[in-house]
């Protein structure tokens, strides 16, 4: 592998024989036809194909609406170089991150005439952002050789004119800038010599490039790193004297493709579109060998064998993107207890169970799995990319899930790792303390979903949710999304009795019945109202006509609470006993045992199924639970 | 047999204009094609590049007046490539 990766956008499927015929396709279809558009700029397309597709988009401008579900955006592009090339290039890339891009061009070689001039074609043109493209010709960089100070002044006059062309286009069209690094030319001065000497190109540029960055960097405009894709690739075969002389092309052609693609990177990154998580097989991926097969001892990792290096490596760089904010998941096929044992006895392993927020190991197909785990985060699949040693298995889920970015990979396990990095789904425009406990966030959020399941010290884990419930008795304001839940839910609901508002503002206004509304808030947000209860009173003892609560809530002893609350209330008003009811119906059988887990006794069970249990208030202490209670209302007694 | 040089010509010039059913003829100039526009020209010199592994020099691609001239100068370079 050599610059090729990078050229031939080789993380990306070959693209179809029928290419041609699905981007002519496009024009005739008379419909919306965004997601055929981004399925075909998902290819590794070539500076032809490229152009093929973008024709197909430029035809369909007139009705945006065919365009959909692209999301617009509106490219300004000014360079002192031949844009025009670019253009196709950009727009059939940016399909590939869900863009509908549009390109304005500037007049050739006017960057500071179309930022000053406030009737300039860029700035009526409102962009959401404009592309400075100006390679070393486009600035003045030329120094005297040896005089450090006068090169300082060049360096300062350069990074001064691209603040005024920022500072002009912001205010004539309120567009942010899209600035360039520097590819620096390979013809030296001297030799070695150059990078130590000020004045040389090699010196002042990589000075601009850095001066550069950190002028602009954490400003609301972002930077391209040309220059590191130059270097990356290779700056000789970056400069192409012979395109520069023709036709004033800044770089070689064959590296269009990967420009456009690391440029609308950044676009996607600015709409929220980089990928948020990083599903990864086990066998053959994580590991060299099969660990069903080959046992513990069997499999290859770890250091002293290159391909067992090499696997190593790949968990590592997994790391590095948890680090900064990538949530980590695992998908194999594979019995779940298999799966989880070089995690949990592997010396070698680097990564651990601690590290991923989801473990699906079963034998159902990707697809599902990578569907259950976007479940479990709450995220889109938008946001998944799945890295997979098997061609079988990166097929499936490309074709089941479009939407999730599946990297084509090279059979050496060697080069996963720089193949999966090539492809920028992670590009990101700022770094912030939040993106470090992101990837712990969202763990943490899935271990929420997944607590019903959880075994170990739930207590523990439970306080450090910060959990804060309220209790309030019905009132007008909850009385809409108390009729909403009486009338919805199913699953967690004792006797699933069904009121109107009406009802419940009758309920509400009876005073011998005592109605609780509760909200859970915690470390992850509101969880808004989470559970509601009705008793009505007879002498000194309550029937709990209505229980129900979110199964959101699941696990997180809402359910104690709520019943300490209860306890609470009945003691003040000298209630004696509670007599609680579970009406069976096709929904709630998770709740058959509520009562029996609360401590409730059972006293009867009735012909229709249902069971009745009771608990004598004086039987009952207070008990210690992880969450902060708040009483809103004047019918709260003292707690 | 079709002459290999024509055929790989003719798929180049196709997926370079777009036009499944583009004939090449030896007189053909950028007029008679639809898009063949400069930055097109340079997209289909590098192409032809491309395909046959061959390298022009400006003067040669300045020199270019038609599509003949293209098809011999094609010819003319895998010549020297295959005797070298």
């Amino acid at each position: 592998m050599s610059e090729q990766l990078y050229t031939e956008l080789q993380w990306l499927p070959r693209p179809p024989e029928d290419f041609s015929k699905r981007c002519r396709a496009l024009r005739e279809s008379g419909g919306e036809v965004g997601r055929e558009i981004r399925a075909l700029a998902s290819f590794a397309l070539d500076e032809n194909k490229l152009v093929k597709l973008a024709n197909s988009i430029e035809s369909l401008r007139p009705s945006p609406n065919y365009l959909r579900p692209l999301i617009p955006f509106r490219l300004g592009i000014v360079s002192n170089a031949t844009s025009h090339f670019m253009v196709p290039a950009l727009t059939a890339t940016a399909a590939r991150y869900g863009i509908a891009l549009e390109c304005i061009e500037a007049n050739y070689g006017q960057v500071m005439q179309e930022a000053l001039a406030p009737d300039s074609m860029i700035n009526r043109a409102r962009a959401d952002a404009v592309l400075v493209a100006i390679d070393y010709r486009g600035l003045a960089l030329n120094a005297p050789l040896g005089d450090s100070a006068a090169a300082d002044t060049v360096l300062a006059a350069a990074i001064d004119e691209l603040r005024a062309i920022r500072d002009a286009l912001r205010k004539n069209s309120g567009a942010s800038c899209i600035f360039q690094t520097l590819a620096r030319p390979v013809e030296a001065t001297f030799g070695s010599l150059d990078l130590a000497l000020p004045g040389t190109s090699r010196n002042v540029i990589d000075l601009f490039n850095r001066a550069l960055a950190t002028t602009l960097a954490g400003k609301e405009d972002l930077l391209l790193d040309v220059g590191g894709l130059a270097e990356t690739v290779g700056l000789s075969a970056w400069h192409d004297a012979n395109l520069w002389n023709i036709g004033k092309i800044p770089f070689a052609n064959c590296f269009l493709p990967i420009y456009a693609d690391l440029t609308c990177r950044l676009i996607a990154a600015l709409r929220g579109k980089s990928r948020r998580c990083l599903v990864l097989d086990l066998d053959n991926t994580l590991w060299g060998g099969v660990i069903g097969d080959d046992g513990l001892e069997g499999i290859v990792l770890g250091q002293g064998d290159p391909s067992g290096e090499a696997h190593l490596e790949i968990q590592r760089a997994a790391l590095v993107l948890r680090e900064r904010g990538i949530v980590l998941a695992v998908s194999s096929k594979n019995n779940d207890e298999t799966a989880r044992l070089p995690f949990q006895k592997h010396p070698e392993m680097l990564l651990r169970e601690n590290h991923l927020a989801v473990f699906q190991a079963n034998w159902n197909d990707k697809a599902t799995n990578i569907r259950a785990i976007a479940a479990e985060l709450s995220l889109g699949l938008e946001s998944f990319v799945f890295l997979d040693d098997n061609p079988a298995e990166r097929r499936l889920v490309r074709d089941m899930l479009p939407d999730v970015a599946v990297p084509e990979l090279p059979d050496d396990p060697a080069l996963f790792v720089r193949t999966l990095l090539a492809a920028g789904y992670f590009e990101a425009i700022a770094y912030s303390p939040e993106d470090q406990k992101r990837a712990d966030f969202y763990q943490d959020n899935a271990r929420r979903v997944a607590l019903q399941r959880a075994t170990g010290d739930l207590d523990a884990y439970l306080a450090t949710l910060n959990m804060t419930i309220t209790f309030q008795p019905f009132d007008e304001v909850g009385r809409a999304r108390i009729a909403q839940l009486i009338s919805k839910s199913n699953q967690f609901n004792l006797t699933t009795r069904r009121y109107s508002e009406a009802q419940v503002a009758e309920i509400e206004a009876d005073p011998s019945c005592l109605t609780l509304q509760v909200r859970l808030v915690d470390t992850f947000g509101d969880n808004g109202m989470i559970s509601v209860v009705i008793c009505r009173q007879d002498a000194a003892v309550w029937q709990i006509d209505t229980w129900l609560m979110s199964c959101r809530v699941l696990g997180r002893r809402v359910e104690q609470a709520v019943l300490q609350e209860l306890l609470i209330h009945a003691r003040a008003l000298g209630i004696t006993r509670i007599i609680g009811t579970y009406r069976p119906t096709e929904r709630n059988r998770l709740v058959e045992d509520h009562y029996s887990k609360l401590g409730f006794t059972e006293c009867e069970r009735l012909a229709d199924g249902s069971t009745v249990w009771g608990l004598d208030v004086g039987d009952w202490t207070e008990v210690s639970l992880p969450m902060k209670v708040v009483r809103i209302g004047d019918t709260a007694p003292v707690g | 047999m079709q002459d290999p040089i024509l055929t790989g010509l003719t798929s180049v010039f196709r997926e370079v204009f777009d036009d499944d059913e583009l004939v090449l003829k030896p007189e053909m100039t950028a007029d008679d094609v639809d898009g063949w526009d400069s930055l097109a020209h340079i997209r289909l010199i590098l192409s032809v590049q491309k395909a046959f592994g061959i390298k022009f020099s400006p003067v040669e691609m300045n020199r270019l007046k038609n599509v003949g001239d293209l098809i011999a100068l094609t010819k003319d370079k895998q010549g020297q490539g295959v005797a070298r």
